[in-house]
Protein backbone atom coordinates (compact mmCIF):
# COMPACT_ATOMS: atom_id res chain seq x y z
CA UNK A 1 0.00 0.00 0.00
CA UNK A 2 1.10 3.80 -0.39
CA UNK A 3 0.26 6.74 0.57
CA UNK A 4 -0.79 9.84 -1.29
CA UNK A 5 2.36 11.49 -2.15
CA UNK A 6 3.44 14.63 0.52
CA UNK A 7 6.23 16.75 0.81
CA UNK A 8 8.55 15.73 3.53
CA UNK A 9 9.56 18.28 6.28
CA UNK A 10 12.14 17.75 8.71
CA UNK A 11 12.87 20.98 10.64
CA UNK A 12 16.06 21.00 13.18
CA UNK A 13 14.71 23.16 15.52
CA UNK A 14 11.41 23.75 17.29
CA UNK A 15 10.95 26.85 16.26
CA UNK A 16 11.54 25.69 12.89
CA UNK A 17 8.72 23.04 13.28
CA UNK A 18 6.40 25.81 14.59
CA UNK A 19 6.62 28.34 12.09
CA UNK A 20 6.54 25.04 9.58
CA UNK A 21 2.59 24.43 11.22
CA UNK A 22 1.48 27.70 11.29
CA UNK A 23 3.03 28.10 8.03
CA UNK A 24 0.80 25.05 6.34
CA UNK A 25 -1.50 24.57 9.39
CA UNK A 26 -4.60 22.53 8.11
CA UNK A 27 -2.54 21.18 5.27
CA UNK A 28 0.10 19.73 7.62
CA UNK A 29 0.35 16.09 9.74
CA UNK A 30 3.17 15.79 12.38
CA UNK A 31 5.32 12.76 12.50
CA UNK A 32 6.64 11.14 15.24
CA UNK A 33 6.60 7.94 16.06
CA UNK A 34 3.98 7.24 12.74
CA UNK A 35 3.06 4.00 14.28
CA UNK A 36 -1.12 5.25 13.78
CA UNK A 37 -0.11 7.62 11.45
CA UNK A 38 1.58 5.65 8.34
CA UNK A 39 -1.20 2.87 8.71
CA UNK A 40 -3.99 5.91 8.12
CA UNK A 41 -1.41 7.33 5.43
CA UNK A 42 -1.01 3.66 3.53
CA UNK A 43 -4.88 3.16 4.09
CA UNK A 44 -5.47 7.13 2.74
CA UNK A 45 -7.59 7.63 5.81
CA UNK A 46 -5.32 10.75 6.27
CA UNK A 47 -3.44 12.19 3.27
CA UNK A 48 -1.55 15.09 4.31
CA UNK A 49 -0.19 17.36 1.64
CA UNK A 50 3.10 18.11 4.21
CA UNK A 51 4.58 15.67 6.71
CA UNK A 52 6.65 17.41 8.91
CA UNK A 53 8.94 14.90 10.69
CA UNK A 54 9.66 16.03 13.99
CA UNK A 55 11.92 13.38 15.01
CA UNK A 56 15.25 15.39 14.51
CA UNK A 57 14.29 17.93 17.26
CA UNK A 58 16.05 18.02 20.35
CA UNK A 59 14.82 18.74 23.60
CA UNK A 60 11.41 16.24 23.12
CA UNK A 61 13.22 13.31 24.59
CA UNK A 62 12.94 13.40 28.00
CA UNK A 63 11.37 11.52 30.90
CA UNK A 64 11.55 13.10 34.18
CA UNK A 65 10.19 14.56 37.11
CA UNK A 66 9.58 18.43 37.83
CA UNK A 67 9.65 19.57 41.63
CA UNK A 68 8.07 22.69 40.87
CA UNK A 69 4.80 22.70 43.15
CA UNK A 70 3.25 19.25 43.81
CA UNK A 71 5.51 17.99 41.34
CA UNK A 72 4.52 16.40 38.22
CA UNK A 73 6.22 13.61 35.28
CA UNK A 74 7.50 15.16 31.88
CA UNK A 75 6.84 13.07 29.15
CA UNK A 76 8.32 14.47 25.99
CA UNK A 77 6.89 13.83 22.70
CA UNK A 78 9.80 11.76 21.14
CA UNK A 79 9.42 9.74 24.46
CA UNK A 80 9.24 6.22 23.03
CA UNK A 81 6.72 3.01 24.61
CA UNK A 82 9.90 1.43 24.86
CA UNK A 83 11.75 3.82 27.02
CA UNK A 84 8.48 4.14 29.43
CA UNK A 85 8.26 0.13 29.13
CA UNK A 86 11.84 0.20 30.35
CA UNK A 87 11.67 3.15 33.00
CA UNK A 88 12.53 2.34 36.55
CA UNK A 89 10.84 5.85 37.72
CA UNK A 90 7.64 4.44 36.34
CA UNK A 91 7.59 1.32 37.85
CA UNK A 92 8.64 3.12 41.38
CA UNK A 93 6.45 5.72 41.34
CA UNK A 94 3.49 5.88 38.22
CA UNK A 95 2.28 2.26 38.50
CA UNK A 96 -0.55 3.01 36.08
CA UNK A 97 1.65 4.22 33.54
CA UNK A 98 4.52 1.22 34.61
CA UNK A 99 1.87 -1.37 33.51
CA UNK A 100 0.03 0.16 30.73
CA UNK A 101 3.20 0.83 28.85
CA UNK A 102 3.97 -2.66 28.48
CA UNK A 103 0.85 -3.38 26.91
CA UNK A 104 0.86 -0.69 24.47
CA UNK A 105 0.82 -2.72 20.80
CA UNK A 106 3.60 -5.08 20.91
CA UNK A 107 7.30 -4.84 21.16
CA UNK A 108 8.39 -3.34 17.87
CA UNK A 109 5.62 -0.99 17.86
CA UNK A 110 6.56 0.23 20.72
CA UNK A 111 10.28 1.12 20.05
CA UNK A 112 9.18 3.67 17.58
CA UNK A 113 5.51 4.45 18.78
CA UNK A 114 5.19 7.76 21.32
CA UNK A 115 2.61 8.50 24.21
CA UNK A 116 2.02 11.57 23.35
CA UNK A 117 1.68 10.86 19.97
CA UNK A 118 -0.68 8.30 20.87
CA UNK A 119 -3.07 11.11 23.03
CA UNK A 120 -2.93 13.66 19.91
CA UNK A 121 -4.25 10.82 17.09
CA UNK A 122 -6.97 10.42 20.16
CA UNK A 123 -7.82 6.83 19.11
CA UNK A 124 -11.20 5.75 21.70
CA UNK A 125 -9.08 2.39 21.80
CA UNK A 126 -5.98 4.02 22.77
CA UNK A 127 -4.26 3.12 25.76
CA UNK A 128 -2.83 6.36 27.14
CA UNK A 129 -5.95 8.21 26.84
CA UNK A 130 -7.32 6.53 30.15
CA UNK A 131 -4.36 6.61 32.13
CA UNK A 132 -3.84 10.48 31.21
CA UNK A 133 -7.61 11.10 32.75
CA UNK A 134 -7.21 8.57 35.18
CA UNK A 135 -4.60 10.12 36.39
CA UNK A 136 -5.12 13.79 35.34
CA UNK A 137 -2.85 14.47 33.39
CA UNK A 138 -2.12 17.36 30.95
CA UNK A 139 -0.93 18.30 27.30
CA UNK A 140 1.37 21.05 26.83
CA UNK A 141 1.01 22.43 23.23
CA UNK A 142 3.21 25.08 21.88
CA UNK A 143 2.48 27.15 18.68
CA UNK A 144 4.35 29.77 17.35
CA UNK A 145 2.50 32.73 19.15
CA UNK A 146 2.53 30.41 22.44
CA UNK A 147 2.01 27.91 25.24
CA UNK A 148 -0.86 26.30 26.72
CA UNK A 149 -1.56 23.40 29.17
CA UNK A 150 -4.39 21.06 28.00
CA UNK A 151 -5.69 19.36 30.87
CA UNK A 152 -6.51 15.92 29.70
CA UNK A 153 -10.57 16.26 30.42
CA UNK A 154 -10.95 18.77 28.11
CA UNK A 155 -8.47 17.13 25.60
CA UNK A 156 -10.21 14.98 23.40
CA UNK A 157 -13.04 15.49 21.41
CA UNK A 158 -14.14 12.35 20.27
CA UNK A 159 -12.92 9.95 18.27
CA UNK A 160 -9.63 10.63 16.87
CA UNK A 161 -10.27 14.27 17.25
CA UNK A 162 -8.64 16.78 20.24
CA UNK A 163 -8.66 20.20 21.07
CA UNK A 164 -5.21 20.88 19.43
CA UNK A 165 -5.23 23.56 16.53
CA UNK A 166 -3.77 22.80 13.61
CA UNK A 167 -0.55 25.05 14.17
CA UNK A 168 -0.11 23.55 17.79
CA UNK A 169 2.37 20.90 18.42
CA UNK A 170 1.86 18.58 21.66
CA UNK A 171 5.37 18.87 22.98
CA UNK A 172 4.85 17.31 26.79
CA UNK A 173 2.22 15.16 28.31
CA UNK A 174 2.57 15.93 32.09
CA UNK A 175 1.19 13.61 35.04
CA UNK A 176 0.93 14.81 38.31
CA UNK A 177 2.76 13.56 41.31
CA UNK A 178 1.81 10.87 43.24
CA UNK A 179 0.68 11.51 46.52
CA UNK A 180 2.41 8.92 49.48
CA UNK A 181 0.20 6.13 49.82
CA UNK A 182 -0.86 5.89 46.22
CA UNK A 183 -1.29 2.74 43.65
CA UNK A 184 -2.54 2.31 40.44
CA UNK A 185 -2.49 -0.11 37.39
CA UNK A 186 -3.74 -0.54 34.10
CA UNK A 187 -5.75 -4.05 33.15
CA UNK A 188 -6.49 -4.68 29.22
CA UNK A 189 -8.21 -7.08 27.90
CA UNK A 190 -6.73 -8.18 23.64
CA UNK A 191 -7.33 -11.03 21.88
CA UNK A 192 -3.60 -10.86 21.04
CA UNK A 193 -0.59 -8.75 21.57
CA UNK A 194 -0.68 -5.94 19.13
CA UNK A 195 -4.41 -5.91 18.62
CA UNK A 196 -6.61 -2.91 20.12
CA UNK A 197 -8.25 -3.26 23.62
CA UNK A 198 -11.45 -5.34 23.98
CA UNK A 199 -11.86 -3.43 26.91
CA UNK A 200 -8.49 -1.63 28.95
CA UNK A 201 -9.23 0.24 32.80
CA UNK A 202 -7.03 2.78 34.10
CA UNK A 203 -7.27 2.75 37.54
CA UNK A 204 -5.65 5.16 40.20
CA UNK A 205 -6.15 5.51 44.04
CA UNK A 206 -4.40 7.97 46.84
CA UNK A 207 -5.48 6.88 50.20
CA UNK A 208 -4.57 8.59 53.81
CA UNK A 209 -5.56 6.96 57.23
CA UNK A 210 -7.33 3.74 54.93
CA UNK A 211 -9.83 6.44 53.57
CA UNK A 212 -9.45 7.38 49.64
CA UNK A 213 -8.85 11.23 48.98
CA UNK A 214 -8.36 10.56 45.33
CA UNK A 215 -9.50 8.36 42.70
CA UNK A 216 -9.26 8.17 39.36
CA UNK A 217 -10.54 5.61 36.60
CA UNK A 218 -9.87 5.46 32.63
CA UNK A 219 -12.11 3.57 30.49
CA UNK A 220 -10.60 2.05 26.97
CA UNK A 221 -12.69 0.75 24.10
CA UNK A 222 -15.96 1.17 25.27
CA UNK A 223 -17.11 4.55 23.86
CA UNK A 224 -16.68 7.33 21.06
CA UNK A 225 -13.86 8.23 23.62
CA UNK A 226 -11.72 7.47 26.27
CA UNK A 227 -13.88 7.61 28.91
CA UNK A 228 -13.31 9.43 32.63
CA UNK A 229 -15.89 7.19 35.18
CA UNK A 230 -16.25 10.56 37.13
CA UNK A 231 -18.90 8.95 39.00
CA UNK A 232 -17.33 5.92 40.04
CA UNK A 233 -14.56 8.15 41.40
CA UNK A 234 -16.27 10.18 43.72
CA UNK A 235 -18.15 7.50 44.92
CA UNK A 236 -14.58 5.92 45.81
CA UNK A 237 -13.68 9.42 47.73
CA UNK A 238 -13.82 9.74 51.24
CA UNK A 239 -14.83 6.17 52.04
CA UNK A 240 -12.21 3.37 52.72
CA UNK A 241 -11.50 0.58 49.85
CA UNK A 242 -14.32 -1.99 51.89
CA UNK A 243 -15.70 -4.86 49.41
CA UNK A 244 -18.92 -2.95 49.19
CA UNK A 245 -17.36 0.51 47.95
CA UNK A 246 -15.34 -1.23 45.69
CA UNK A 247 -18.65 -2.98 44.16
CA UNK A 248 -20.13 0.15 43.76
CA UNK A 249 -17.56 1.80 42.25
CA UNK A 250 -17.28 -1.29 39.34
CA UNK A 251 -21.27 -0.67 39.10
CA UNK A 252 -20.80 2.89 38.40
CA UNK A 253 -17.67 2.42 35.98
CA UNK A 254 -19.73 -0.06 34.29
CA UNK A 255 -22.74 2.22 33.94
CA UNK A 256 -20.41 4.92 32.42
CA UNK A 257 -19.22 2.93 29.83
CA UNK A 258 -20.88 3.03 26.27
CA UNK A 259 -19.56 -0.03 24.63
CA UNK A 260 -20.94 -0.94 21.39
CA UNK A 261 -21.00 -5.10 19.98
CA UNK A 262 -18.40 -5.37 17.91
CA UNK A 263 -15.82 -8.26 16.09
CA UNK A 264 -14.14 -8.28 19.85
CA UNK A 265 -17.21 -8.76 22.00
CA UNK A 266 -21.06 -7.85 22.59
CA UNK A 267 -21.90 -4.71 24.18
CA UNK A 268 -23.18 -6.56 27.76
CA UNK A 269 -19.84 -8.19 28.00
CA UNK A 270 -17.48 -5.44 27.52
CA UNK A 271 -19.17 -3.55 30.23
CA UNK A 272 -19.14 -6.41 32.22
CA UNK A 273 -15.59 -6.70 31.77
CA UNK A 274 -15.55 -2.87 33.26
CA UNK A 275 -16.97 -3.85 35.84
CA UNK A 276 -15.14 -6.35 36.54
CA UNK A 277 -11.49 -5.07 35.84
CA UNK A 278 -12.45 -1.55 37.97
CA UNK A 279 -13.06 -4.28 40.91
CA UNK A 280 -9.97 -6.10 40.19
CA UNK A 281 -7.74 -2.99 40.10
CA UNK A 282 -9.11 -1.58 43.12
CA UNK A 283 -8.68 -4.97 45.24
CA UNK A 284 -4.86 -4.64 43.66
CA UNK A 285 -4.52 -1.33 45.13
CA UNK A 286 -5.79 -2.86 48.80
CA UNK A 287 -3.39 -5.83 48.57
CA UNK A 288 -0.56 -3.06 47.51
CA UNK A 289 -1.60 -1.12 50.51
CA UNK A 290 -1.68 -4.21 53.40
CA UNK A 291 1.63 -5.12 51.56
CA UNK B 1 9.50 15.66 -5.43
CA UNK B 2 12.37 13.39 -4.27
CA UNK B 3 14.87 13.55 -1.96
CA UNK B 4 18.99 11.61 -1.41
CA UNK B 5 19.05 9.62 1.23
CA UNK B 6 22.43 8.18 2.41
CA UNK B 7 21.85 4.92 4.24
CA UNK B 8 24.11 2.43 6.08
CA UNK B 9 23.06 -0.77 5.32
CA UNK B 10 24.52 -3.80 6.76
CA UNK B 11 27.86 -1.73 6.96
CA UNK B 12 27.74 -0.30 3.54
CA UNK B 13 26.74 3.38 2.25
CA UNK B 14 24.09 3.58 -0.02
CA UNK B 15 22.77 6.44 -1.42
CA UNK B 16 19.81 6.81 -3.60
CA UNK B 17 16.97 9.62 -4.76
CA UNK B 18 13.57 8.35 -3.22
CA UNK B 19 10.05 9.51 -3.14
CA UNK B 20 9.04 10.63 0.64
CA UNK B 21 6.04 8.33 0.59
CA UNK B 22 8.15 5.66 -0.17
CA UNK B 23 8.03 2.82 2.38
CA UNK B 24 11.68 1.31 3.78
CA UNK B 25 10.19 -1.87 3.02
CA UNK B 26 9.81 -0.88 -0.53
CA UNK B 27 13.18 0.61 -0.38
CA UNK B 28 14.98 -2.08 0.56
CA UNK B 29 13.49 -4.54 -1.65
CA UNK B 30 12.94 -2.66 -4.62
CA UNK B 31 16.13 0.12 -4.40
CA UNK B 32 18.68 -2.02 -2.68
CA UNK B 33 17.29 -5.65 -3.65
CA UNK B 34 17.78 -6.95 -0.12
CA UNK B 35 14.65 -8.90 -0.21
CA UNK B 36 14.76 -10.52 3.62
CA UNK B 37 12.47 -7.70 4.38
CA UNK B 38 9.32 -9.40 3.45
CA UNK B 39 5.89 -7.48 2.87
CA UNK B 40 2.93 -10.22 5.13
CA UNK B 41 0.10 -7.93 6.62
CA UNK B 42 0.69 -4.57 5.28
CA UNK B 43 -0.87 -3.23 8.60
CA UNK B 44 1.86 -2.97 11.00
CA UNK B 45 0.40 -6.00 12.33
CA UNK B 46 2.56 -9.13 11.58
CA UNK B 47 6.35 -8.13 11.74
CA UNK B 48 7.54 -9.75 8.59
CA UNK B 49 9.23 -6.69 7.53
CA UNK B 50 11.35 -6.25 10.44
CA UNK B 51 14.65 -5.00 10.27
CA UNK B 52 17.18 -2.91 12.83
CA UNK B 53 17.62 0.70 12.35
CA UNK B 54 20.42 1.51 14.67
CA UNK B 55 20.47 -1.87 15.79
CA UNK B 56 16.12 -1.20 17.32
CA UNK B 57 13.47 -3.92 15.35
CA UNK B 58 11.36 -1.15 13.16
CA UNK B 59 8.41 -2.49 11.26
CA UNK B 60 9.56 -0.86 7.72
CA UNK B 61 6.54 -1.31 6.27
CA UNK B 62 5.50 1.41 8.69
CA UNK B 63 8.48 3.88 8.18
CA UNK B 64 9.65 5.86 5.29
CA UNK B 65 12.95 5.37 3.68
CA UNK B 66 13.65 9.39 4.25
CA UNK B 67 13.27 8.41 8.02
CA UNK B 68 16.02 6.43 8.11
CA UNK B 69 18.77 8.51 5.91
CA UNK B 70 22.40 8.98 7.82
CA UNK B 71 21.39 5.65 9.93
CA UNK B 72 22.41 2.56 9.91
CA UNK B 73 20.61 -0.52 8.81
CA UNK B 74 20.47 -4.10 9.64
CA UNK B 75 19.05 -7.28 7.33
CA UNK B 76 19.05 -10.14 7.83
CA UNK B 77 21.49 -10.56 4.33
CA UNK B 78 23.84 -8.47 7.54
CA UNK B 79 23.34 -10.70 10.33
CA UNK B 80 26.16 -13.66 8.80
CA UNK B 81 29.97 -12.62 8.11
CA UNK B 82 32.78 -14.08 6.31
CA UNK B 83 31.08 -16.91 4.73
CA UNK B 84 29.99 -17.99 9.23
CA UNK B 85 26.54 -18.21 9.68
CA UNK B 86 25.45 -16.23 12.94
CA UNK B 87 24.12 -18.11 15.92
CA UNK B 88 20.91 -17.48 15.35
CA UNK B 89 20.97 -19.11 12.11
CA UNK B 90 22.96 -21.81 13.41
CA UNK B 91 20.41 -22.18 16.11
CA UNK B 92 17.62 -21.74 13.73
CA UNK B 93 18.89 -25.00 11.79
CA UNK B 94 19.71 -27.10 13.93
CA UNK B 95 16.61 -26.65 16.39
CA UNK B 96 14.07 -26.65 13.30
CA UNK B 97 13.01 -22.51 14.40
CA UNK B 98 11.57 -22.51 10.60
CA UNK B 99 8.94 -23.93 8.21
CA UNK B 100 8.26 -22.05 5.75
CA UNK B 101 10.41 -19.53 6.33
CA UNK B 102 8.68 -16.26 5.58
CA UNK B 103 8.77 -14.46 9.16
CA UNK B 104 13.05 -16.06 9.73
CA UNK B 105 14.77 -13.18 8.44
CA UNK B 106 12.56 -10.90 10.90
CA UNK B 107 12.24 -13.20 13.80
CA UNK B 108 16.17 -13.63 13.71
CA UNK B 109 16.71 -10.05 13.70
CA UNK B 110 14.39 -9.18 16.47
CA UNK B 111 16.12 -12.32 18.45
CA UNK B 112 19.10 -10.58 17.96
CA UNK B 113 18.11 -7.24 19.10
CA UNK B 114 17.10 -8.82 21.61
CA UNK B 115 20.87 -11.01 22.72
CA UNK B 116 22.35 -7.80 21.98
CA UNK B 117 20.45 -6.21 25.14
CA UNK B 118 20.23 -9.21 27.30
CA UNK B 119 22.80 -12.00 26.55
CA UNK B 120 20.87 -14.64 28.57
CA UNK B 121 17.29 -14.22 28.46
CA UNK B 122 14.33 -16.53 30.48
CA UNK B 123 12.12 -18.55 27.89
CA UNK B 124 9.45 -15.75 28.83
CA UNK B 125 11.90 -13.00 27.86
CA UNK B 126 12.22 -14.66 24.68
CA UNK B 127 8.77 -15.04 23.88
CA UNK B 128 8.34 -11.58 25.42
CA UNK B 129 10.76 -10.36 22.60
CA UNK B 130 9.20 -11.94 19.98
CA UNK B 131 5.04 -11.11 20.41
CA UNK B 132 5.33 -8.75 17.69
CA UNK B 133 6.31 -11.64 14.93
CA UNK B 134 3.68 -13.71 13.75
CA UNK B 135 4.78 -17.22 13.05
CA UNK B 136 1.88 -19.57 11.04
CA UNK B 137 4.02 -22.35 10.81
CA UNK B 138 6.25 -23.27 14.00
CA UNK B 139 3.54 -22.74 17.30
CA UNK B 140 6.85 -20.78 17.86
CA UNK B 141 8.46 -23.82 20.38
CA UNK B 142 11.32 -24.23 17.82
CA UNK B 143 12.21 -20.37 17.43
CA UNK B 144 12.66 -19.90 21.12
CA UNK B 145 14.65 -23.01 21.46
CA UNK B 146 16.92 -21.76 18.43
CA UNK B 147 17.28 -18.48 20.38
CA UNK B 148 18.12 -20.49 23.27
CA UNK B 149 20.46 -22.30 21.45
CA UNK B 150 21.90 -19.15 19.84
CA UNK B 151 22.04 -17.52 22.95
CA UNK B 152 24.40 -20.31 24.44
CA UNK B 153 26.33 -20.54 21.64
CA UNK B 154 27.35 -16.71 21.94
CA UNK B 155 27.55 -16.40 25.81
CA UNK B 156 28.36 -20.48 27.09
CA UNK B 157 28.78 -19.18 31.07
CA UNK B 158 26.69 -18.94 32.88
CA UNK B 159 23.98 -21.26 31.96
CA UNK B 160 20.41 -20.61 31.03
CA UNK B 161 18.43 -19.46 33.62
CA UNK B 162 15.03 -20.95 34.22
CA UNK B 163 11.64 -19.57 35.22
Amino acid sequence: MFPSEFEYLAPATLDEALSLLAEHAEDAKVLAGGQSLIPLMKLRFAAPAILIDINGLPGLSHLQEDKRGRGFLRIGALVRNAALERSELLKARYPTMAAAAPLISDPIVRNQGTLVGSLVHADPQGDWGSVLLALEGEVVAKSATGERRIPATKFFDGPFTTVLRPDELAVEARVPAPGPRSFGTYLKLERKVGDFATVGVAVSVSTERGVVTRAGIGLTGVGPANIKAVDAEQALVGHRLTDKAIRRAAELAAAASEPRTDVRGSADYKREVVRVYVARGLHQALAAKAA
Amino acid sequence: MHRSITVTVNGQARTAEVEPRMLLVHFLREVLDLRGAHVGCDTTSCGVCAVLVDGVPVKSCTMFAVQVDGKSLTTVEGLAGNGQKHALQEGFKEEHGLQCGFCTPAMMLVASALLEENPNPSEREIRWAISGNLCRCTGYQNIVKAVQHAAATLHPQPAGRTE
